[in-house]
């Protein structure tokens, strides 16, 4: 017996009887979609954070003021040294891993352009900062590269704050009031969207020392390191760190690797997405057992069609071929069924929520599947071997 | 040739032995044509069963064509069944979702045959029992006498050397029953070994001879011309 011959067998008593089959290949087709959904929804979650951080730029370590454990004693080394612009000179002096630094200050103010006013955050920081977060500029420039000390009146607008304050008038090279101060439009960035909680589209960008000075604050908010290669981060943790111990003459400062707390949640993430396929392999197993019951209730009804086929001298192994090939279609069938259902949904999910890059790992996709088909061939089994232990002559002596 | 010697065939229902065979022996040699009688539980069909491979005897030994039955193992008898031995039911069991010329090929699916040569074969087969016209009917699109014909087109289609019918005409009204027997009749002519298990003496009387069975033993060998023996038989429930 062909393989084509048996399996157009099985295909045509599985036709047979429609709902039934139809049934069970539902049961297969949800377990499948539900693996294939729930996963893309996990790995939606993860790469939306992996995103979020690789888009803030790469390599970077931030510097940020004050040590995060607990002092023990409270009033002596419990506040900070200032984290000054001379720091950053330093750090960006003396870190031969270094490819750029970008020192970092924070605030909001109103900013004003004729009658309209807006309040925004303001960013002040150097030239470096553009490449290290990788921003784009759409119109005009960035802030210049230079003497970080050297406060100039520029600034660099967001998308939106620009579109706020100017209307279509074009912004660049237009005085606007920051705060009490007078400053001019270098530039505007194109579209950036929401970054680890900040609109880059809703910022003012200004040389660092302007920003400290109208702040009126001594220490930078930040320092941004970004080294050459992924290999330098820990070489310049270390080196970032004695720098600033040094000048500091105590440990008062955080170094933290970007690719550190991005590693964690994407691990968590991942977990999150096995997590979650294995839930939805539950419902494969029950359809498994769907299968089953339809295989049992088969056999039982074509007892004598089993007796005819002995009679006919069919082998025992040609019988157990059929009936596992039956249990093999409608896994298989369903499966297909159930990954195009699956794809539909992630399709629908995508149109409904486009910020979360929903999309099934390929392993979950390549599991589904052949978990659907294993599924049908198990379950299948005992129904077969059951067909091939029927008694030929009691099963022909019924009606 | 079939040649059984000294056959037992015990059954344990429940508790209780049930001999269904008790010392069988017989000869049907190549080409006869013989009727099996006797009444209900008299053992008929199981030593139909038995001949056709889909039984083992308890005691005893089953020659068929030269080979002894007891000592092969399931896959050649697998291979017997298929191509040695053909059976009519009389309730024809044909594969309801099959049509006519489907359920002929079956035989043909599983032991191998390309395709062409199915089609082929089954026509031929379907035409022997006059119902070319019926190929891509169902079973259910066909009366008692063309299901059987269907059954027996089946049952043949593979070359058997022995023919095995099990109440072939038991569930036929007399008109299509006598059709079947008709084509029983020719193939048997034609060199096939028939061997049919009845109630109906008319049946029988088709036959060459007549074994009649009672509590698994054979009680009598008669010629099918001795009506009146048979008659007898069967009317005192097999009590001579």
């Amino acid at each position: 017996m062909t393989p084509m011959s048996l399996l157009k067998y099985s295909l045509a008593s599985l036709s047979g009887n429609r709902l039934r089959t139809g049934l069970s290949l539902v049961g297969v087709m949800i377990g499948v979609a539900a693996v294939l959904v729930l996963t893309a929804l996990g790995e939606g979650a993860r790469r939306y954070v992996t995103d979020q951080f690789s888009s803030l730029g790469t390599n970077l370590l931030v510097v940020l003021p004050g040590k995060t454990e607990t002092s023990g004693l409270v009033g002596f080394g419990g506040i900070p040294n200032d984290l000054t612009l001379l720091d950053a000179q330093a750090v960006a002096r003396g870190t031969r891993a270094a490819e750029r630094v970008a020192p970092l200050s924070m605030g909001t103010e109103e900013i004003e352009y004729r009658a309209r006013r807006r309040q925004v955050a303001i960013i002040g920081t150097t030239a470096e900062y553009q490449p290290a977060r990788q921003l784009v500029v759409e119109k005009g420039e960035f802030l210049p590269a230079g003497d970080w000390t050297r406060g100039s009146p520029v600034v660099v607008l967001g998308q939106k704050a620009a579109a706020e304050l100017f209307g279509a008038e074009s912004p660049v090279g237009k005085v606007i009031r920051v705060g009490e101060w007078r400053i001019r439009v270098i530039g505007v960035l194109a579209r950036q969207g929401v970054k680890m909680g900040l609109d880059f589209d809703d910022i003012a960008i200004i040389p660092v020392a302007t920003g400290m000075q109208m702040f009126n604050r001594s220490s930078l908010f930040r320092i941004l390191v970004q080294t050459y290669a992924h290999a330098d981060l820990e070489e310049a943790k270390k080196t970032v760190r004695s720098i600033l111990t040094e000048r500091h003459e105590e440990e008062d400062i955080t170094v933290i690797t970007q690719d550190a707390v991005l590693a964690t949640f994407s691990s968590i993430l991942r977990v999150l997405t096995l997590a979650l396929a294995a839930i939805a392999a539950v419902s494969l197993s029950v359809a498994g057992i769907g299968i089953m019951n339809v295989m049992l209730v088969s056999v039982s009804e074509r007892t004598r069609e089993i007796g005819l086929l002995k009679a006919l001298g069919v082998a025992r192994g040609q019988i157990l071929a059929v009936f596992l090939a039956e249990a093999g279609l409608i896994s298989t069938i369903g499966g297909l069924l159930g990954l195009s259902l699956g794809w539909a949904l992630v399709q629908i999910l995508l149109q409904v929520f486009p910020a979360l890059p929903a999309r099934s790992p390929t392993w979950a996709v390549v599991a589904a599947f052949v978990t659907s088909v294993a599924v049908g061939l198990v379950f299948g089994i005992l129904p077969a071997r059951r067909a091939t232990k029927l008694d030929p002559i009691e099963a022909l002596s019924r009606r | 040739m079939i040649r059984l010697d000294n056959i037992h065939r015990t059954f344990q229902v429940g508790t209780q032995e049930v001999r269904a065979l008790v010392d069988v022996t017989e000869e049907i040699a190549a080409g006869e044509h013989v009727a099996i009688m006797g009444p209900s539980g008299s053992g008929k069909s199981t030593l139909l069963n038995l001949i056709g491979c889909l039984d083992k005897p308890t005691l005893g030994s089953y020659s068929l064509n030269g080979r002894e039955i007891a000592t092969l193992s399931e896959s050649e008898l697998t291979a017997i069944r298929r191509h040695e031995i053909g059976f009519v039911f009389q309730f024809f069991h044909l594969v309801p979702r099959l049509t006519a010329v489907g359920n002929i090929e079956l035989p043909m699916v599983f032991a191998g045959i390309p395709r062409r040569e199915r089609r082929q074969r089954a026509s031929q087969a379907l035409d022997a029992v006059g119902l070319s016209d019926r190929a891509e009917h169902r079973p259910d699109q066909l009366s008692g006498g063309e299901r059987q014909r269907v059954a027996l087109a089946r049952s043949t289609v593979m070359n058997p050397t022995i023919l095995l019918a099990d109440e072939p005409t038991g569930n036929l009204d007399s008109k299509s029953g006598g059709v079947v027997l008709d084509l029983l009749g020719q193939m048997n002519a034609a060199g096939l070994t028939l061997i049919v298990v009845t109630h109906d003496p008319i049946v029988a009387q088709r036959a060459d001879r007549v074994l009649l069975l009672q509590d698994g033993r054979i009680r009598k060998r008669v010629k099918s011309s001795a009506i009146a023996e048979i008659l007898q038989f069967l009317a005192d429930g097999g009590d001579t």
